[in-house]
């Protein structure tokens, strides 16, 4: 019996491996704050407009995730978690990402430009460059804080949001965009803490891999502290109510014991690494009461 | 090609073909809502 070998790399990608191209599930908090930023803006906006603003910030982000892959398709064949996606696994070749990539780029941008203004297009562009050029090439490969810069990619959502249905960006997207800015650290690095081996093998320098895990727990700990004051910052400047208020509070203060639990914690089998596990998912409930309450606040309030 | 790679390569374009289809459709109708949003704004 013979058994036929189909090269997958002739054939042409299924459109099911472009989607994934795009990471989805990354997306949902992209969305989300987006959306939110846009809800929590004075004045109102035209439902299919806001749609379609979601929409672009959606693309934007799915653009960003494919020229990504496409720049990282060798580090990602290194690493259990990333060897599955289309190019290691060789379902596609690396120019059909780049074609679709930097296509759905243009595609994102002009038409959030069209439907709404081009100062939301203007960032949605600033935060797709961004995240390729200096999180992607530039940073990443080279230094251990790669994810404290390259943070800022993923702070954009709320200020487009916010842009998209004013025209402008005022204090509180500000305050939002600092809030997942300082966000992103201990949630990543918790993260980084108990899937170390994996960066190690792709020789990406992830700070457990550079600085050891002593130090990365030390900064979870430095970090959470400066995140709070940005959480709180929106309600001590009175630009939200109560309502953003209490949640901020109450959620900050359980964020902080977590994060607290791992800076005091000393463990290297990732098996046993419960309290990194812990603050990682709660981390993601943690920016979505956040947003959620800021909308409720200002829908309440303003 | 044997015929085996040619069925492969076939369902594959189809499927795309549908895919594209249907994302067009909905630009159609996205952009046309656009419009009237547009022109009811102003």
């Amino acid at each position: 019996m013979t058994t036929v070998t189909i090269d997958t790399r002739t054939l042409p990608a299924h459109w099911r491996d472009f989607l994934a191209l795009t990471k989805p599930r990354v997306m949902t908090l992209v969305v989300f704050t987006g959306l939110c930023g846009l809800l929590a803006a004075p004045g109102g906006i035209h439902p299919i407009l806001g749609f379609t603003a979601i929409l672009c910030i959606a693309l934007g982000a799915g653009a960003a995730g494919a020229l990504n892959q496409w720049y990282e398709a060798e580090i990602d064949a290194k690493m259990k978690r990333t060897a599955g996606r289309p190019l290691p696994a060789g379902r596609m070749d690396r120019q059909s990402a780049l074609h679709f990539g930097v296509g759905l780029s243009f595609f994102s941008v002009i038409l959030l430009g069209l439907a709404t203004n081009w100062l939301a297009a203007a960032i949605l562009a600033v935060s797709i460059l961004f995240y390729v050029i200096v999180y992607t090439m530039w940073l990443k490969p080279r230094t251990a804080q790669n994810i404290v810069i390259g943070g800022a990619a993923g702070a954009f959502p709320p200020v487009i949001g916010w842009a998209a249905v004013t025209g402008d960006v005022s204090a509180l997207p500000v305050a939002l965009f600092a809030l997942i800015f300082f966000w992103t650290p201990p949630h990543f690095w918790a993260l980084a803490l108990f899937v170390k081996t994996d960066y190690a093998k792709a020789g990406i320098p992830m700070l457990p891999v550079v600085a050891g895990e002593v130090a990365t727990r030390r900064q979870i700990w430095l970090y959470t502290a400066i995140m709070a004051a940005a959480a709180m910052a929106p309600v001590l400047l009175r630009l939200t109510g109560p309502i953003y208020g209490t949640t901020a509070f109450l959620g900050t203060a359980l964020f902080a014991i977590f994060a607290f639990q791992v800076s005091v914690h000393r463990e290297s089998d990732p098996e046993r690494m419960k309290p990194e596990r812990r603050l990682f998912k709660y981390s993601i409930l943690y920016l979505f009461l956040l947003f959620g309450a800021v909308v409720v606040d200002r829908w309440v309030f303003a | 090609m044997t015929p085996e790679e040619q069925k492969e390569v076939r369902a594959r374009q189809r499927s795309r073909s549908i895919v594209v289809g249907l994302l067009l459709g909905a630009l159609v109708i996205l952009f046309y809502g656009i419009s009237i949003a547009k022109i009811a704004g102003h």
